[in-house]
């Protein structure tokens, strides 16, 4: 809607030419792409299941989901436990990519990741609460107490970023965020430092890993997900016009205030929902919104699916490798994710012009 | 950070000549300058006293009247003791640190014209993290040998990044994507040794990423002295050009800056500064992220980088003093302090100037 239809002397202004286009052109071909991508999910979707500790042939896989016999041994392995860790991976890495994407336009900044609001460092100090306070243990307990952080920090971010005539403007919005993310930080600090049970506890949860999720985890977080995620697939508009600027945006008759509202509100569903689930990933949703972006350029109705479907990719094939390389232990997801996407997101910066945001 | 023009107090609500207009923009620059000024001596006060109460107060007080003297070398022995071998390298530390933090932060984001990127963000500091745990918990080394190892660590990662930034010349863009990357690597790899840590090497580990101050003593203050000694000057030259470099690569170059070359003046500066400030005392937290936008909320100007070093200073010296007296005898590492106490007092300024509407 805004790339055709606006006037050559309003896009000149905002230099909307300017940006160079990503590598896929052509609106079918961008379908075929995302077509592609899905696929791509599948087979990581499936390999997730066979690999890990015991090897699982994959015809005993597609028999365990569609032939359930909870005699066999490999069935109920892939039933109880693959799936369930499987689900959670793919529901917290939509989650991140498309809060990520959703982040990043809202905030017209390339280095928002999605717990820029505070949303991860409030769920953090909650879940560091959690343990030292109350003596939760458990990764079910972990997730309300993660998800009210989020909440809460998000809360107060949003409230002191739209202090004022113009409202949360993506400057405010993020340096309110990246402080009370500061404050939040320390304070977790203090107390595990304060108790060194809490950090022997803790330091797995930061980690961010995807180990030992049980259904009971993925069905407390999935509602979330699913309301945030459709939120954020339908803000593509949105966030094409506020990309323009304010001002533009307004003239183009977009309600600037409710647009950024609507929107921060679905990151906040997510990341808070991915946090619970699965700790603390930061770098999931930073970079894979950059790779969708080269693909598809600057358009946020193409970059949103393509993160929606890269980030699980992403996450689900850290978390094999992390399960195969040292097995019959495990590195967790997090850690992995950064070690393989990083140098593929580096080459990708590196690669011609960049499409900027 | 768009421009901010300082807004006058008086004068003609039409401009009807080409003079009006010069006198106008002549005073506004003069009443910008004045409060900056103003700011500059009011934070250098601000360091004066918290760095005299900083010497004197402790678990073996000393009258302040006798701080001055103890501090060059006179009074009594006990006094002398105390403020030269234990109390007056630790404030120096801190102060130094702080406005070598304030510095860097303060060039980090002007360059990126970005108020998130900082060499926080920006992967040096993880550079220093990664390998300073590496020393800590693998070698099991500690003092001297884990500031060197992060101090090889932040140079080691500032020129990864610039080389895989590099492509016909840098840009700010790309140098910040490429250190968002690097940066992601080096932190998995801390949080990795952590899980792998026994607990109590973690801790130790977790201090040292937090930063402090705890036993600081002249050897800590000599590295960063002496690179405040020679950095300070130079990146008063280099301001001029990072003023223009903050217009864009366009403008900046039409104004006759060379970019490419400035450019890599400043990035070299401000990595040396972060380098050296955290190979002292750690990756002291959010100093360089906190000080430049309380700087720049404080002068009103776009760029502030003597302010953005007060401010960084201050805010180590204060946040160091609440760290040794507040669970006196337990010392906290002052990097637990900074955040708490820089973190709010920035969101105050943001929400202050929020309700004026000079926000954004």
């Amino acid at each position: 809607m805004v790339t055709k239809t606006a006037p050559r002397a309003n896009s000149k202004v905002v230099g909307w030419e300017r940006r160079p286009k990503g590598l896929v052109r052509s609106r079918s071909a961008r379908a075929a792409g995302l077509a592609a991508s899905l696929v791509l999910l599948g087979l990581v979707n499936l390999a997730s299941i066979a690999f890990g500790s015991k090897q699982i042939p994959f015809a005993t896989v597609i028999d365990a989901l569609f032939n359930f016999d909870p005699e066999l041994n490999d069935h109920l392995i892939v039933r109880s436990l693959r799936i369930p860790r499987n689900t959670v991976g793919l529901l917290v890495g939509a989650a991140l990519g498309l809060a990520g994407a959703v982040m990043q336009g809202v905030t017209r900044n390339p280095l928002a990741d999605p717990g820029i609001l505070g949303v991860s460092a409030g769920a953090s100090l909650f879940v560091v609460v959690g343990i030292y306070v109350f003596g939760v243990g458990t990764l079910l307990g972990y997730v309300w107490f993660a998800f009210a952080g989020a909440l809460v920090a998000s809360l107060v971010v949003y409230f002191l970023g739209s202090l004022g005539r113009e409202g949360a403007t993506p400057v405010k919005l993020a340096l309110a965020g990246a402080a009370l993310t500061a404050f939040l930080a320390s304070i977790t600090t203090a107390i595990l430092l304060i108790d060194v049970a809490t950090l022997d506890q803790y330091r797995f949860w930061a980690v961010g890993s995807l180990a030992g999720r049980t259904p009971q985890v993925a069905a407390q977080v999935a509602p979330f997900i699913a309301v945030g995620g459709l939120m954020a697939l339908v803000s593509g508009r949105l966030l094409n016009a506020l990309s323009l600027g304010d001002d533009v945006a307004r003239s183009l008759g977009q309600k600037v205030g409710l647009s950024r509202a609507f929107s921060a509100a679905s990151v906040v569903l997510l990341t808070g929902a991915a946090t619970a689930a699965a700790g603390p990933i930061g770098f999931v949703g930073l970079t894979v919104p950059h790779v969708a972006r080269a693909i598809t350029g600057p358009d946020y109705r193409w970059i949103l699916p393509y993160s929606a479907v890269l980030a699980p990719v992403l996450l689900l094939g850290s978390d094999i490798i992390g399960r195969v390389i040292a097995r019959p232990g495990e590195v967790q997801v997090g850690i992995i994710t950064a070690l393989v996407g990083s140098p593929f997101f580096v080459m990708l910066v590196r690669r011609r012009k960049l499409a900027e945001l | 950070m768009p421009f901010r023009t300082p807004v006058l107090d008086t004068g003609p609500s039409t401009i009807s000549a080409p003079s009006d207009a010069v006198s106008i923009v002549a005073r506004a620059r003069d009443a910008g300058r004045a409060r900056g000024a103003v700011v500059g001596v009011v934070l250098a006060a601000g360091i004066a006293v918290s760095f005299a109460i900083s010497v004197s107060v402790g678990d073996f007080p000393i009258p302040l009247a006798e701080v001055v003297p103890a501090i060059f070398g006179f009074g009594s022995p006990d006094a002398h003791f105390i403020v030269q071998t234990l109390r007056l390298p630790r404030a120096l530390t801190a102060l130094l640190v702080g406005g070598a933090f304030g510095f860097s932060g303060a060039i980090f984001q002007s360059l990126a014209r970005n108020p998130l990127a900082s060499p926080d963000i920006i992967g040096i500091t993880a550079g220093a993290g990664a390998a300073a745990v590496f020393i800590i918990v693998v070698v099991g080394g500690g003092g001297l040998l884990v500031s060197l190892g992060a101090l090889a660590g932040a140079l080691g990662t500032a020129a990864a990044i610039y080389f895989l930034a590099y492509r016909r010349g840098i840009t700010a863009y790309r140098l910040v994507l490429v250190g968002i990357g690097v940066a992601a690597v080096l932190s998995s790899l801390t949080s990795y040794l952590l899980t792998r840590a026994q607990i109590w090497e973690a801790q130790r580990a977790t201090v040292w990423l937090t930063g402090s101050l705890n036993g600081r003593g002249w050897e800590h203050v000599r590295p960063v002295g002496l690179a405040m000694l020679a950095l300070f000057p130079v990146v008063l030259l280099l301001a001029r050009p990072l003023r223009a470099l903050q217009l864009g690569d366009d403008t900046a170059k039409s104004l006759g800056v060379g970019v490419e070359r400035y450019r890599r003046y400043l990035i070299l500066v401000a990595v040396a500064l972060a380098a050296v400030a955290t190979s002292s005392a750690g990756p002291v937290a959010f100093v360089a992220f906190v000080a430049p936008p309380i700087a720049r909320r404080l002068t009103r100007s776009s760029l502030t980088l003597v302010p953005a070093a007060l401010a960084g200073a201050l805010l180590v010296l204060l946040s160091d003093l609440v760290a040794r007296r507040a669970f006196a005898p337990t010392e906290l590492p002052v990097g637990i302090i900074t955040g708490i106490v820089g973190a709010p007092y920035l969101l105050w300024l943001l929400a202050r100037a929020n309700r004026v509407g000079t926000g954004g």
